[in-house]
């Protein structure tokens, strides 16, 4: 039981983070919970389709369907991501400061929502259709501790979902003019890592060279599978033996993104002088 | 021309020709072999037959792979080249009897 939990927890504590995350850097967002919970369960139901197809899924470009399929899902949550940063940080702030626009206000709050139910979405079916795949195993095995092992399960999904709300809640009490900063700069590493994580997935399938593997080493001072190492693999991508390739992924989103926060930040101060004017 | 195409075309074969093929077999949730004797500084293509019916998943922190095998399938795995050294992989559906280790030498 104690085994199938923490497998379980390690799968839904990476959704969790993120979906405490986004929810966070989305507080404003009209109707956000709803978003998330539609994401939530689109998320589920992909999860238990996409694991009634894994040998599908398997065979496509040449057994390594797999592979392209999760660095296709990870790199469409980091441009999702990245829109959330770029655009929808410099609109909220112009639209704070000019509440007239309210059709302008309603067609942003639409275009964020999508972004919310994709990321959830995503996260939920990626890390869901694995967690479904193995509670499967153990329900159709003859082992005769199966009972206690979907209790397990249950107890995994319950430890995963309350640390993410953790996050979520402590993210909530940052004082305001703050808020915004740290809520970009977490979306911001949460996409980094996920680049870098597509990155090695497209290594894992041969399509990318992976440039000096590993890196360095870091697996006996902090090694992956443990707590603290769970936890800043899923907020900020820490990897143990990274690539190389890896690291480029990480640092081209990172500055990427970065530099489209600088020149959008750049706009709602021009528009404050013209009013001024 | 026609040259240059098929020169394309042979590319990818001319990649899998570098590498050796191993298999491993997963029965009854283990290993067999669960240890595998590969050589340094070359691709691995790895095989894993699954012959349970239910999915398994290869994973290596030391190799750095991560992959669902479905139950009664196939599933192929590109490693190396690698450093000679011990690379434990389990698998993460049944860790307690799935394990193995690919010795690089």
């Amino acid at each position: 039981m104690f085994g199938t939990a923490v497998i379980v927890f390690r799968e839904v504590l990476e959704a969790a983070l993120i979906i405490g995350i986004v929810a966070a850097a989305t507080r404003d967002v009209p109707n956000n919970r709803r978003w998330i919970s539609a994401g939530v369960i689109l998320g589920l139901l992909g999860a238990m389709i996409l694991a009634g197809f894994t040998d599908k899924i398997s065979e496509l470009a040449s057994g390594m369907g797999q592979e392209l399929f999760n660095a296709l899902i990870l790199i469409m949550a980091v441009f999702m991501l990245a829109w959330h940063n770029i655009w929808m940080a410099s609109h909220g702030k112009e639209l704070a400061a000019n509440a007239r626009n309210v059709g302008k206000a309603i067609k942003d709050g639409v275009k964020e929502c999508s972004i919310l139910l994709t990321v959830v979405g995503f996260a939920v079916l990626r890390e869901g259709s694995e967690t479904v795949l193995f509670l499967y195993g153990i329900a159709t095995s003859d082992q005769v501790e199966v009972f206690s092992m979907l209790l397990g399960g249950a107890i995994g999904v319950a430890a995963g979902v309350a640390v993410g709300y953790t996050l979520y809640k402590g993210l909530l009490r940052i004082p305001m003019r703050w808020f915004f900063s740290a809520t970009s700069i977490l979306v911001l590493l949460l996409a980094a890592g996920m680049a870098s994580q597509a990155a090695g997935y497209l290594i894992q399938s041969d399509l990318i060279p992976s440039l000096a593997s590993p890196l360095w080493d870091t697996s006996e001072t902090l090694p992956e599978k443990s707590v603290l190492g769970i936890l800043l693999h899923s907020l900020i991508g820490y990897d143990a033996r990274p690539a190389g390739m890896q690291l480029v992924f990480y640092v081209v989103t990172l500055v990427t993104i970065s530099i489209g926060m600088k020149l959008t930040n750049n706009q709602p101060n021009k528009n404050k002088l013209q009013v001024a004017a | 021309m026609n040259k240059i195409i098929a020169l394309i075309l042979l590319l990818p074969s001319l990649a899998f020709a570098n590498a050796d093929e191993y298999t491993i077999l997963i029965k009854n949730h283990r290993f067999e072999p669960a240890e595998l004797t590969v050589p340094a500084g070359k691709k691995i293509k790895l095989i894993i037959n699954n012959a349970d019916s239910t999915p398994e998943e290869f994973e290596s922190y030391e190799l750095k792979r991560e992959k669902v095998i479905p139950g009664n399938a196939k599933a192929t795995i590109f490693i190396g080249p690698l450093t000679p050294g011990k690379y434990p992989f389990f698998g993460e559906f049944n860790e307690a009897t799935a394990k193995g280790t690919i010795i690089v030498q």
